[in-house]
């Protein structure tokens, strides 16, 4: 290298990711942001400063060695690019595609004070679908340690646990209720934004690694947790089960037909494929006129799912303005391109029907913002005298998600007050053994972060089996203790299940 | 390394485009149906034109089964999931029973691929919470349309708990009656109410359970499992005698954990989701026009589907008295259904 990049050095403009017209993209559900190219890459590459002490490391929850896997990516050495990556997150394609960059990695990024921030987000899915496309995967020498271990769902959180607790030579079995594996990024994420070939693709490395997928399986009600350590020979379990009970809001009129959440909004539409009338037989009916509660991610997916079955206007009712709107930046950026009407500062009242059990619209009243709440945000507070009908013949929740009853119904396991899962900084879980991590822990949060989840747990997990961490001997900061072991100690012997 | 090959490039645009994500999902989905040949049926049973019996080989679920429960089942990867409550479970053998009726899409092409030796493309569950079936010491356990089978192993484990166990069911005419002897075999008393007085007495089935609450002064509890309308009568009727009723309830669903929120059923002023809150409530308390009303959210579609399936039969089989049988008899079965009042609710449940 011939000269130190400074920020005057650097490409100015971060470069733009090709995206399919919104006029044209809103009638199918092709991906919108098409990726990088080569020249992309490396265009973009050269506008990491390379920080001695990266920011962005600290503001990925996986610890991804970001400005590692840029330089190699500058250096023409993408196969090395990716192996730095899938170091420490096995799902580059879909992290790339989903994460917050924006609140993460690149929200801290220096160049980014003057400057927009790197691309890394964008950077990481080139190299996740590269691996994809050259079939490269980072297939480690993995000595069987004889360990059994049970991974409840087979969303982002177990996949993670599982691929690296495959790596510690265990033998992994992944549950999964519905028919196909994948979780919340099979049903919930649509096509246009992840495309189900990518999920695929990752879950088929994790078979490579030895995993094995257990569908149509519901756990809990077909065997009980319990019942896979004392009875199934499970060394450890691991339960991600997610969030996954919708909230509606209490108002009148929310059990009309044509009110519903946009989990099964979502399930209909990407794992049902409802969409395609002829081929599959689950049925989803779009309205003309459809309104979206919410403004997170899964409220943008829901809209631009509506936008693309055919809906001839999609609203957007979201309580704070658009500062506040926990989405994505970029899904917003998409949304308001492909026409979806914002309605901000607005909370709905009442669901109005049309005397046929259906919706005929919505009476909402305006919000404004007042004293910040306990979550920092200002409190939206109503508007007196400030009510008003909107159209609509469709009304979807977006409005978050409680704990699911069924693991607390079937089995002893503690937990906590809201219904989650209680679990302590190691993810261990009331029950010995029993890991639990992602949103039936921490409630509805981001991919990435129930990955991370996954990897603290496998981490956890491995000390719990005496299995030291040969992944990352050196990484473990020291004095860090898990369940009274030095993490950081390499020399502990390594336990065979017997 | 680090070299992008021609081809490796190609793969990567194409990774782009879902049409070809969906032609893949399609690929492996039919791989995994090839391979999951666990969910084989192993007997068949037709009661009548548009019901019938599978029973299907899962040992572990035959089980962790218990009454009030259900299953989801899908019969290809293009199908849907439907919600079939557990007629019978066989802990021995290992095997899982359920009693369908063909009204909808689904279920009708069900009756015409599921034959023995053949499998299920998924099949998941036990589903929902189990129903209690102790502490009463005289019970009514009541049957109407599809409720009929999955009554029985309410009735079989009340029997088993020290119950006296009346049986009440309900069936339009004598040829449609099924599993007289099973039922005999642990109900104290059973009564079979027909349309037309053709087997047992005559009328509907809430007069048989008139019939058997002016009997019995002492009844503790009743559970009802059938159509709506039939399971709200059965609640206004114990409602002044102040018996607990419990009726288990068969929305719409897709994915039955909880997760989409499209079973939910308002009881007692409340919203509560059916797969994993129920599927039995307090009778009294369940709001059932709510649920009519919800039952019927896919109607049109289900009608459109139904057609668009009996055209391509009819190009695929030329003549086919079988199917051309079962249609009359559905329409017939709407028609005398009408003294209830009644959308089948497994008519609907197809929407899920």
């Amino acid at each position: 290298m011939a000269k130190k990049k400074t920020i005057r050095t650097i490409p100015q403009e971060r470069t733009p990711i090709r995206e399919i017209d919104p006029r044209e993209r809103v009638r199918n559900f092709i991906e919108v942001a098409c990726g990088y190219r080569v020249e992309d890459a490396l265009n973009e590459a050269e506008r990491c400063l390379l920080c001695p002490q990266p920011a962005c490391v600290e503001g990925c929850p996986v610890s991804i060695d970001i400005p590692g896997f840029i330089q190699k990516i500058s250096a023409k050495d993408f196969h090395g690019a990716y192996k730095v990556i899938a170091d420490a997150n096995l799902l580059p394609a879909i992290c790339g595609r989903v994460c917050p960059q924006e609140s993460q990695c690149e929200g801290v990024c220096p160049v980014g004070e003057t400057l927009e921030p790197v691309a890394i987000g964008r950077l990481e899915r080139w190299v996740g679908d590269l691996a994809i496309a050259e079939n490269w995967s980072n297939l480690p020498y993995i000595e069987p340690t004889g360990f059994r271990i049970g991974i409840v769902g087979s969303g982002p959180a177990g996949m993670a646990c599982a691929a690296d607790m495959a790596k510690a030579g265990c033998e992994v079995t992944v549950y999964e209720a519905f028919h196909q594996a994948g979780g919340v990024l099979k049903y919930g994420i649509p096509d246009f934004r992840l495309p189900n070939s990518v999920i695929d693709a990752e879950i088929d490395k994790l078979r490579k690694l030895g995993v094995r997928f257990e569908c149509n399986t519901l756990v809990g009600r077909l065997f009980t947790i319990e019942q896979m350590i004392d009875e199934m020979g499970f060394h450890a379990v691991f339960i991600g089960t997610g969030a996954g009970y919708p909230s509606l809001l209490n108002i009148p009129g929310d059990s009309l037909n044509g009110v519903l959440s946009a989990n099964e909004l979502l399930t209909r539409c990407n794992l049902m494929l409802a969409r395609d009338t002829f081929g599959h037989d689950t049925p989803l009916t779009i309205g003309r006129q459809v309104t979206v509660v919410g403004s997170g991610n899964t409220a943008m997916d829901a809209m631009r799912v509506c936008l693309r079955l055919g809906a001839e206007k999609v609203h957007c009712i979201y309580r704070r303005t658009r500062a506040e709107s926990p989405a994505r930046a970029e899904e917003l950026h998409h949304a308001e391109e492909e026409g979806i009407e914002f309605h901000w500062l607005t909370n709905p009242v009442e669901i109005l029907d049309d005397s046929k059990g259906s919706v005929r619209g919505m009476r909402c009243i305006r919000m404004e913002l007042g004293e910040p709440d306990d979550s920092g945000r200002r409190r939206p507070v109503p508007v007196a005298n400030s009510e008003h009908e909107i159209e609509t013949d469709m009304v979807v929740f977006a409005i978050g998600t409680n704990a699911n009853p069924i693991m607390g119904q079937t089995s002893e396991i503690k937990l906590n007050r809201r219904g989650y899962i209680e679990a302590d900084d190691d993810l261990a879980t009331s029950l010995a053994g029993v890991f639990a991590g992602g949103d039936i822990v921490t409630g509805a949060a981001t991919v990435i972060e129930a990955m991370g989840a996954g990897r603290r747990a496998a981490r956890s997990m491995k000390a719990y089996l005496g299995i030291r961490d040969t992944e990352h001997p050196g990484r473990a900061v020291a004095g860090e203790k898990l369940f009274g072991i030095d993490l950081a100690e390499r020399n502990f012997v390594r336990l065979r299940a017997a | 390394m680090g070299k992008l090959t021609e081809a490796g490039w190609e793969t990567m645009q194409v990774l782009e485009k879902p049409i070809n994500s969906q032609n893949l999902q399609r690929a492996q989905a039919m791989q995994q149906a090839n391979q999951a040949s666990q969910f084989q049926i192993v007997t068949r049973q037709d009661f009548s034109d548009v019901t019938y019996l599978l029973e299907v080989c899962y040992p572990l679920m035959a089980k962790a089964a218990q009454p009030g429960q259900f299953v989801i089942a899908m019969l290809h990867e293009h199908g849907e999931r439907i919600p079939l409550t557990i007629a019978d479970f066989d802990r021995a053998k290992g095997t899982v029973t359920l009693v369908i009726q063909a009204v909808g899409k689904t279920t009708r092409e069900m009756q015409q691929a599921c034959q023995v030796g053949t499998s299920l493309y998924a099949l998941v569950g036990p589903m929902g919470l189990p129903s209690h079936t102790s502490g009463t010491k005289k019970i009514v356990c009541v049957g109407g349309g599809l409720g009929v089978a999955p009554i029985f192993p309410q009735a079989r484990a009340f029997k088993e708990s020290g119950a006296y166990v009346i049986g009440v069911v309900g069936f339009r005419t004598k040829d449609l009656v099924f599993w007289e002897d099973k039922f005999r075999a642990c109900c104290d008393e059973f009564i079979v109410c027909t349309d037309d007085g053709s087997a047992g007495i005559k009328g509907l089935i809430t007069d048989g359970v008139k019939l058997a609450i002016s009997k019995h002064p002492d009844i503790g509890e009743l559970v009802a499992i059938g159509p709506p309308v039939m399971m709200r009568a059965c609640a206004e009727m114990t409602r002044p005698h102040g018996i607990k009723t419990v009726v288990s309830l068969n929305p719409i669903m897709v994915d039955g954990t909880g997760m989409c929120g499209g079973c939910r059923v308002r009881v007692g002023g409340q919203v509560r989701f059916a797969c994993v809150d129920g599927p039995d409530f307090d009778g009294h308390q369940v709001d059932f026009d709510d649920l009519m009303s919800r039952l019927r959210r896919f109607a049109q579609e289900e009608r459109a589907a139904m057609d668009r399936w009996s055209e391509s039969c009819r190009m695929k089989i030329p003549v086919d008295p079988r199917s051309g049988t079962a249609a009359a008899a559905a329409s017939s079965a709407g028609a005398s259904d009408e003294a209830l009042d009644l959308p089948d609710p497994f008519e609907e449940v197809e929407g899920g």
